[in-house]
C-alpha cells in the first residue's frame, strides 16, 4: 500500500520541470520521514541478506516478522491515533497484560469466546475511556492521565491473578497455531487481524470525518475547534480507539503466548512510541502516516531479528535499539528541516 | 484565609497531612518515634530514609520539567550508577576501605553527569523533543548497566558502602540527609540567585527568552545535567540500601514515580514556574502512601491500582473544570444569601 500512494503521488506533477523532484519533496515534507523509514527497512534487509545470512529478504522470514509482532503492530496502530492528536498513551502496553489476563480467567472460568473476547476488547475501551475523559473534561495533560491508565492496567492484572493462567481454549489457540500458507508466505490468523487493523485505520484517518478531525486536532487544536469540528469526541475516540487495540493486542498476545501473564507488556508501550516515531508519525501531532507505523513495526522486528541472529546478548538489543532510534530521528529532524527550509 | 485556601501547597499538604492523619488513627504506632543509642527510629523516619532516591530524582525532575522538558533516562542512570560504583568497589582489593568507595561514588556521579549531558546535548543543541531523546537513553542505558556489570548481578560486602542507605549521622539517616543538602542546595541556587527565574522563563517561552538574552540553551543543557547527576546519586543510595547493582531492577518505573511527585506538588508539566518545596511534598506523598498500602496488607504488585486512584483525585481537584463548577456553586449559595449587594461586587471585580 505505500508503493500505491507513492506512485499516485508521483504522477501528480505532470509538467517536466528540471526540479521535479524538488517540487515533489516539497509537496510531501511531510511523507519524507515515513520514506525515510522504508528505505532504512530496505537497508536492514539488504545488510541482513548479504552479511548475516542468504535467507533474509525470504517470503518466510517477513512472514515470521508479522507474525511475531502481531500485538506490537495493533499497539501502534492505537498509538498513532493518539499521537496525531498531539498527545500520548503510556497506558497501552498494562491495559494489553491487564486484558490478557482478564480474558485468560473469563475462559479458565468456562465462559464462552463470544464472552470473553468482547469484555477484553470492553476492558481496553473502557480505560481508553478513562484516559480521554480525563484529557478532555478535566484537562489532565496526556502524559499523566495515561499514567494513571498504565497504574489501573498494571494493578488490575494483578488483582485478577498474581501469577500466569493457562489458556486451553481451542479457539483461542487456533488464532496462532493455523498457518494459511500462500505460495512461500505464510500468516496466521493473528497477522491477518493486525494487518485487517491497519487497513480499517489507515482508511478511518484519511477518508473519514472522523479521521480528519483527528489530524486538524494535532496541527491546532484552537483552529480546529474554531473551524466547528468535534474536537472534544475525536479526542475521546482516539483514546477508546488506543485502548481498544491495546484490548485486541492484548488477546494476540495471549493467544502467542498460549496464556496471560500480569508482568507481559512492562515498557512495550515505549516500543510502541518507539515504533510509531520511527515510521514518521511526528509527537507533536499532526502529521505522519498509520501505515508509517507499520513500517516502523518492521524495522523495530527486523532489528530484533537480526540481533537474535547475531546472538548478541539481551544488553545489546537494548543499546542498539536505543541507538537506532537516535539515528532515525536525528535523519528525520534533518529531512524535515530541510524540506521545510525550501518550502 | 483565601490566601490559604489558594497557595498552590495548600492541596499536597492537605493531602499529606490526611495520610498520615489516616495512618496514625488506623495504627497508632505509626507516629510514634523511638530513640535508640542515640539514633531516630519508627514507621516516619523510615518513609523519610526510604524516600531518598526517589526525592533525589524527583528534584532533579522538577528543574528539567520547569524548563518545559522531561527526563525519561532517570531509572536507568541509576542503573548504570549502582553498576559502575560496584564493579570499582568489587574490584578493589579492599571493598572496605573508605578511599575506595569514595573513589567508586565519585566516578559513578561523574558517569551519570556525563550521561545527563548527553541527554542535555540531544535536547539543546540537536532539538529532539525532550520525550524523544531521553527515551534513546533509557532503553540504551539498562544495556549499558547489564554490560558494565557482566550481565550479573553483582554484590559486595562494604562497610562504608552500605552506610550510604543505612548509616546514621546527627541521629538522622545518612539517606534523608543526602536528600536534605539536595534539597538546600537546589533551592539556594534556584531561589537566591535570578536561575530559577531564568529557568521559569525559558520553561514559558523559550523563544522569547532568548530574545530577551537569556541563554537559554546553556539552561535547559544544564537541567538535565543537574538531573543526570542527582540520579545518579540516587543510584548509589539505591544499590547501598540491596547491597547490589540489579541492572534491571534498580530505579524501574522510579521515572514514572519521579513526575507524578512532581505533578503533585504543582508543578505545570507544561513547563514554567516551578516549586521545589510541592515536589519534597509530593515526594513524601508518594512514600507515606507506598507504607501505607504495605500496611493495608495489599500485595505490592497490586498497590499501582491505588496509585491510579490517587493520581485521578489530585488531577481532578486541580482541574479547572472542578474549580469553576465549585466557584459557580458558592458564588450561586452565596449570592442567594446576600443578595443584590454580592453581585454588585461581582460586577465591579
Amino acid at each position: 500500500m505505500a508503493a500505491m500512494t507513492m506512485t499516485r503521488a508521483e504522477s501528480r506533477p505532470s509538467d517536466d520541470g528540471p526540479s521535479r523532484v524538488q517540487t515533489f519533496l516539497s509537496r510531501h515534507g511531510g511523507m519524507m520521514p515515513s520514506f525515510a523509514a522504508v528505505f532504512i527497512l530496505v537497508l536492514l534487509f539488504i545488510g541482513g541478506e548479504i552479511f548475516l545470512r542468504g535467507d533474509f529478504i525470504r517470503p518466510l522470514t517477513i512472514s515470521n516478522l508479522l507474525i511475531d509482532n502481531a500485538y506490537l503492530l495493533v499497539l501502534a496502530v492505537g498509538m498513532t491515533f493518539v499521537i496525531l492528536t498531539g498527545g500520548i498513551d503510556l497506558s497501552v502496553g498494562s491495559v494489553m497484560a491487564f486484558t490478557g489476563m482478564l480474558g485468560a480467567k473469563l475462559l479458565a472460568e468456562g465462559l464462552p469466546v463470544g464472552v470473553a473476547v468482547p469484555a477484553m476488547l470492553l476492558g481496553g475501551a473502557a480505560i481508553g475511556l478513562f484516559i480521554g475523559v480525563l484529557v478532555q473534561y478535566f484537562g489532565v495533560q496526556p502524559f499523566i492521565a495515561s499514567l494513571a491508565g498504565l497504574f489501573l492496567g498494571r494493578g488490575l492484572a494483578f488483582i485478577v491473578s498474581l501469577s500466569s493462567i493457562k489458556v486451553e481454549n481451542d479457539a483461542v489457540l487456533w488464532l496462532q497455531s493455523t498457518r494459511i500458507k500462500i505460495g512461500d508466505w505464510v500468516i496466521t490468523p493473528t497477522g491477518i487481524i493486525a494487518l485487517v487493523t491497519v487497513a480499517i485505520a489507515a482508511f478511518v484517518l484519511h477518508l473519514t470525518r472522523f479521521g480528519r478531525t483527528i489530524y486538524a486536532i494535532g496541527g491546532s487544536e484552537q483552529s480546529a475547534r474554531l473551524m466547528g469540528l468535534k474536537v472534544g469526541r475525536a479526542k475521546i475516540g482516539a483514546y477508546v480507539i488506543s485502548g481498544t487495540c491495546a484490548g485486541l493486542a492484548g488477546l494476540l498476545l495471549t493467544a502467542y503466548s498460549n496464556a496471560g501473564y500480569p508482568r507481559n507488556g512492562i515498557g512495550t508501550e515505549l516500543d510502541a512510541i518507539a515504533a510509531v516515531v520511527i515510521g514518521g508519525t511526528l509527537l507533536t501531532g499532526g502529521r505522519g502516516f498509520v501505515l508509517g507505523s507499520m513500517i516502523g513495526v518492521l524495522v523495530y522486528g527486523t532489528i530484533k531479528t537480526i540481533i537474535n541472529f547475531m546472538g548478541a546478548e539481551q544488553a545489546w538489543m537494548q543499546i542498539i535499539v536505543g541507538a537506532l532510534l537516535l539515528l532515525f530521528i536525528v535523519v528525520q529532524r534533518a529531512i524535515v528541516a530541510r524540506s521545510e527550509g525550501r518550502r | 484565609m483565601t490566601a490559604i485556601y489558594r497557595h498552590r501547597l495548600f492541596w499536597p499538604i492537605v493531602a499529606l497531612v490526611t495520610l498520615i492523619v489516616i495512618n496514625a488513627v488506623a495504627r497508632p504506632q505509626f507516629i510514634k518515634i523511638r530513640v535508640q543509642d542515640g539514633e531516630l527510629y519508627g514507621p516516619l523516619i523510615s518513609i523519610l530514609r526510604d524516600s531518598a532516591p526517589l526525592m533525589l530524582v524527583a528534584l532533579g525532575m522538577t528543574i528539567v520539567i520547569a524548563t518545559r522538558g522531561i527526563d525519561l533516562s532517570v531509572g536507568a542512570i541509576m542503573a548504570v550508577s549502582g553498576a559502575v560504583a560496584l564493579t570499582i568497589i568489587d574490584g578493589a582489593e579492599d571493598p572496605g576501605n573508605v578511599g575506595t568507595v569514595l573513589i567508586a561514588c565519585i566516578v559513578a556521579v561523574l558517569v551519570s553527569l556525563v550521561l545527563g549531558a548527553w541527554n542535555g546535548f540531544l535536547v539543546s543543541v540537536v532539538g529532539i523533543q525532550p520525550i524523544i531523546a531521553t527515551l534513546v537513553l533509557m532503553l540504551a542505558g539498562r544495556g549499558v548497566a547489564l554490560l558494565i556489570t557482566g550481565g550479573f548481578i553483582t554484590t559486595v560486602n562494604s562497610e562504608p558502602y552500605s552506610f550510604i542507605a543505612s548509616g546514621y549521622l546527627f541521629a538522622l539517616p545518612f539517606a534523608f540527609l543526602i536528600g536534605v543538602v539536595a534539597i538546600v542546595i537546589l533551592s539556594l541556587v534556584e531561589r537566591r540567585t535570578a536561575l530559577g527565574v531564568l529557568t521559569e522563563a525559558v520553561g514559558i517561552n523559550p523563544e522569547a527568552s532568548r530574545l530577551a538574552g537569556v541563554r537559554s540553551r546553556s539552561i535547559i543543557w544544564g537541567a538535565y545535567i543537574v538531573s543526570g547527576t542527582l540520579a545518579g546519586v540516587a543510584g548509589l543510595i539505591y544499590a547501598s540500601n540491596i547491597k547490589a547493582a540489579d541492572a534491571n531492577a534498580a530505579g524501574v518505573f522510579i521515572e514514572l514515580y519521579a513526575i507524578l511527585a512532581v505533578v503533585l506538588g504543582g508543578t505545570s508539566l507544561n513547563g514554567g514556574k516551578f516549586s521545589i518545596a510541592g515536589t519534597v511534598v509530593g515526594v513524601l506523598i508518594i512514600q507515606t502512601l507506598d507504607s501505607t498500602i504495605l500496611f493495608l496488607g495489599v500485595s505490592s504488585a497490586q498497590s499501582p491500582v491505588f496509585f491510579a486512584i490517587v493520581v485521578v483525585i489530585v488531577v481532578i481537584v486541580q482541574s479547572a473544570r472542578l474549580r469553576d463548577g465549585l466557584a459557580a456553586l458558592t458564588a450561586r449559595v452565596r449570592s442567594r444569601g446576600a443578595g443584590v449587594q454580592d453581585s454588585d461586587k461581582v460586577e465591579v471585580a
